[in-house]
């Protein structure tokens, strides 16, 4: 609120010298982001009047990745997404052709400036041992995890562990398979969305482990206290990339092409990567990286191309209907 | 559509009529005729294959069934209620009669939550039921819960103006001709709120079958078990599967409106009668 | 709970064979008591019990902030829309149907309840496939510069779509329990329609009337799932309460979220009591002409 004084102090200062005018843009993103770009935004409104003399709004749309994309698919004015999957911002390019199907390419790092992973959360002293995927599927262990097919965070939890137990059996997908549906058949509660479930988990007190985004494990522990929680980090985990990119459609059409560009470009300075880490994000800048060494452990990270040629396939295979997952709970 | 009855003099009825077509028309016949039209681009075995799946039949199960349950107890619970509430006194009657509408007031999200919390092992209910073996929240049970909180002021609210207006004169005839209370209550008064009551049932029905915001959060949505058919939706939005989507909606439409013209018919036979 | 069933109805003492033995009356009565303690009034301490959870001077800040103050006014503004028009439809629907006979009048009041039976998910989606930019529309309002998704509009037609069955679900049983001889006899007195309608048939339906609109925006301000679907989530400007609800409690500002939830179940129970006021004025107006006649 104060820094949001002092940018309408400074606003009104440099009207005097025919400042232009000022310009909203409107960011469409995900759950987990929220409070990050609160404090981002505030950073890039100074940035951008500093440097250009002109104020800037940024208007801010949270929920579940998909419905999201729905809503820019269907009319929703978005300046910028800030998606958590690659796949929801090509069904952007696919199905409103309102951006290039090479947008992914436009930015450095697949368009994704700072990246997590999926980590599990358990109870403090870690009751029941849980320490890499294989104690997952254990006889007693209650799994939770929101429903792959109406959650993004899900679908990285369940590609993670498909991937995990496909190496520990020599590539071999059926065996995969089985792993994956051993350990679905421990989740006794599938939320809709990653928020509910780190709520169904911590204020219901369900289930012995959680796997959860690792910003949003950290986020947990900050809300509801470091004495109720810890963090498990396994042995191998999935590289989550949340993708950024500008609609061009909408830019060209509003006159925001600049600001919004440059927005996205801040996310990649080196105040954008400090605050990504601030916020549990792993930044991509060494500096940064360097800074929040000692806040992330280290783990082998494989990316979904590798693992599984990329979203569309996964999705294909593993998560539309009649899929790998609907084929679990026949 | 001239009125049938001839004799009738009283004006009003081409402007009251035209009205209600038009509104009715722009306001839900023509954006549902978009749901129906969006269904047809699939074609018919895509059709047949999206709304029968297994999946998709056992949450028409649980959807339905738990409705109907649920729309049952409120109708005998909720005509309690209005009876309660139209016929007798007590303190604080007029708040108790607030309360009745909480669940319009109430978001369904936030009902949801706070339904799950109280009936959660470790909620001020559910922790009760939990020694005696009864799980509540994440099974059928707490959807029946969530269901049963939705549709309760459809039932009071359709039944309490009719009881109020249920004239005793009638109720006296009754008893002076020599009938006990319960004969007068059996003969009398049920008959006349019937249709009233059927409506209120129907429309608790009709509301529960296509509940979300509350149930997503009480039911566990698991697949084949606790799965409701507009998570179901949900999940085919979440795929870009508009027509998939819509393919579901149009089947519990017409199951909902093959259902509440039925009870409809039925009131404007017994009104015949 | 000694003496709760103390009184009779408010219309004045009854007449005998018109109530109830006295047993009768306390089982029903605590047995709608303790239902709608159970079903009911639970929930609702369990509301403010977490709203309250830090205290009073936490549970009034949660209505500082600015992002609750917007869509306090968006769901007010939504509601001062929906409501009326639903009224004047209500009114008319109820009007045609109740006082005349033609064919199809059972689908006419079968489409009517049509929105009840829409699952809220779909009722938002369908407005998005007719004027979402893929939509039927779409196009055409893209290239007029007219919004209706996503902004101030598509909230409000969801919202009257969703309340749309209300009013006139209330007046049509009404209207057709009381016939039709009274406003023939005004029409052969020589009244015109609209008197006819105003001094006649308005006060008979006065309370099932007002019912109904309890009832429509009561549910116009707590409606979730269909605005979601049109909404766009744009905070500050497009969030109506229950969706800032949603937003707070997904920042786990379980305080706020409950606090804001609160308001709408203190704004249900402000039109009861409004209710109440105007139904007990015009009891004791009555009361007062009739007293000599009253036994």
């Amino acid at each position: 609120m104060k820094r949001f004084i002092t940018a309408l102090l400074i606003g009104t200062a440099t009207l005097a010298v025919a400042a232009p005018k000022p310009v909203t843009l409107l960011n469409v993103s995900y759950d987990p982001t929220r409070e990050f770009y609160v404090d981002f935004n505030a950073a890039f409104a100074r940035h951008w009047e500093t440097t250009t003399g002109q104020k800037v709004t940024i208007k801010q749309s949270h929920g579940g990745s998909g419905k999201q994309a729905r809503s820019v698919i269907d009319g929703l004015p978005a300046d910028l997404v800030t998606l958590a999957l690659a796949y929801d911002i090509d069904a952007i390019s696919e199905k409103a052709k309102l951006i290039p199907a090479s947008w992914q390419s436009r930015l450095p790092h697949n368009s994704s400036p700072y990246f997590s992973t999926i980590v599990f959360l358990v109870r403090k002293g870690n009751p029941k041992e849980i320490k890499d995927w294989d104690d997952l599927v254990k006889p007693g262990i209650s799994v939770i995890t929101p429903n792959p097919k109406t959650s993004g965070g899900a679908r990285w939890n369940y590609l993670a562990a498909w991937e995990f137990a496909k190496r520990r059996n020599g590539g071999d997908e059926s065996k995969a398979r089985e792993f994956v549906s051993a350990l679905f058949k421990n989740v006794p509660v599938l939320d809709s969305g990653a928020r509910g479930a780190t709520t169904t988990f911590v204020q219901r007190e369900i289930g012995d482990v959680f796997l959860s985004w690792e910003n949003e494990a950290f986020l947990a522990l900050k809300e509801f206290g470091a004495d109720k929680l810890e963090i498990v980090v396994p042995s191998i985990s999935i590289l989550a990339e949340p993708p950024v990119t500008v609609i061009d459609k909408v830019v060209d059409r509003r006159g925001t092409r600049a600001v919004a560009e440059a927005y996205l470009n801040f996310l990649y300075s080196e105040e954008g990567q400090d605050l990504a880490g601030k916020h549990f994000y792993r930044p991509r800048l060494p500096a940064a990286a360097q800074k929040y060494a000692t806040q992330f452990a280290d783990v082998a990270l494989f990316t979904i191309d590798e693992a599984f040629g990329g979203w569309k396939q996964a999705q294909e295979t593993h998560f539309s209907d009649g899929g790998v997952f609907d084929q679990i709970y026949k | 559509m001239n009125p049938s009855r001839k004799t009738n003099v009283l004006p009003g009825f081409g402007l009251s009529m035209g009205f209600t077509i038009t509104y009715l028309c722009l306001i839900v016949l023509i954006p549902l005729s978009a749901a129906f039209l969006k269904t047809a681009t699939m074609g018919w075995p895509a059709f047949w294959e999206a709304i029968s799946a297994p999946r998709v039949l056992a949450s028409y199960r649980l959807s339905f069934g738990v409705s109907a349950i649920a729309a049952l107890v409120n109708g005998v619970f909720g005509f309690i209620v209005a009876w309660v509430l139209a016929r007798y006194t007590f303190p604080a009657k007029k708040l108790v009669d607030a309360f009745v509408d909480l669940p319009f007031a109430l978001p369904t999200a936030v009902a949801g939550i706070a339904l799950t919390a109280i009936y959660a092992e470790n909620g001020w209910i559910g922790s009760l039921l939990a020694p005696l073996g009864i799980k509540v929240a994440f099974k059928p049970l707490g959807i029946g819960i969530a269901l049963i909180f939705i549709g309760l002021p459809f039932v009071v609210r359709t039944l309490q103006p009719i009881i109020e207006d249920l004239d005793a004169d009638v109720e006296e005839a009754a008893a002076s001709l020599g009938a006990t209370r319960a004969q007068t209550f059996f003969r009398v008064v049920l008959p006349a709120v019937l249709p009233a009551w059927l409506t209120g049932v129907a429309m608790a029905f009709a509301r529960a079958v296509g509940e979300f915001g509350s149930v997503v959060f009480i039911s566990g949505n698991m697949p084949m078990k606790t799965e409701i058919t507009p998570l179901l939706i949900i999940t085919k939005l979440e795929q870009y599967d508009y027509a998939g989507a819509t393919a579901l909606a149009v089947v519990m439409l017409v199951a909902s409106f093959a259902l509440l013209l039925l009870i409809n018919l039925l009131q404007a036979w017994s009104a015949r009668r | 709970m000694a003496g709760i069933v103390s009184r009779l109805s408010h219309r004045g003492a009854r007449r005998p064979g018109t109530t109830d033995p006295a047993w009768v009356r306390w089982a029903l009565t605590a047995t709608a008591l303790l239902f709608l303690a159970v079903m009911l009034f639970v929930p609702l301490v369990a509301v403010f019990a977490e709203a309250l959870r830090k205290g009073v001077a936490a549970y009034l800040e949660s209505f500082g902030d600015p992002d609750a103050l917007a869509a306090i006014r968006l769901t007010l503004l939504t509601a001062a829309i929906a409501v009326p028009a639903n009224v004047v439809f209500g009114v008319a629907a109820a009007w045609a149907i109740a006082k005349f006979e033609f064919r199809g009048k059972n689908v006419l009041i079968t489409l009517i309840d049509l929105p009840f039976a829409v699952s809220p998910v779909v009722s938002g989606l369908i407005y998005v496939l007719v004027f979402g930019a893929q939509g039927w529309l779409g196009p055409w309002l893209m290239e007029h510069d007219i919004t209706i998704i996503f902004a101030v509009p598509g909230i409000v037609l969801a919202t009257v779509f969703v309340t749309f069955p209300f009013v006139a679900r209330e007046l049509i049983p009404l209207m057709q329990a009381q016939g039709t001889e009274e406003e023939e006899s005004a029409i052969v007195l020589g009244a015109n329609g609209w008197q006819t309608f105003w001094n006649v048939t308005l006060p008979n339906i006065k309370w099932g009337l007002l019912y109904g609109v309890i009832l429509c925006n009561a549910r116009a301000m707590g409606e979730f799932g269909a605005v979601s679907v049109v909404s766009g989530h744009i905070r500050g400007m497009t969030n109506t309460i229950p969706l800032h609800v949603e937003i707070l409690y997904n920042e786990y500002q379980f305080v706020a979220a409950f606090a804001v939830a609160s308001l709408l179940a203190l704004l249900a129970l402000l039109t009861l009591g409004i209710k109440n006021i105007v139904e007990w004025r015009a009891h004791t107006a009555l009361s007062a002409e009739t007293k000599p006649e009253s036994p």
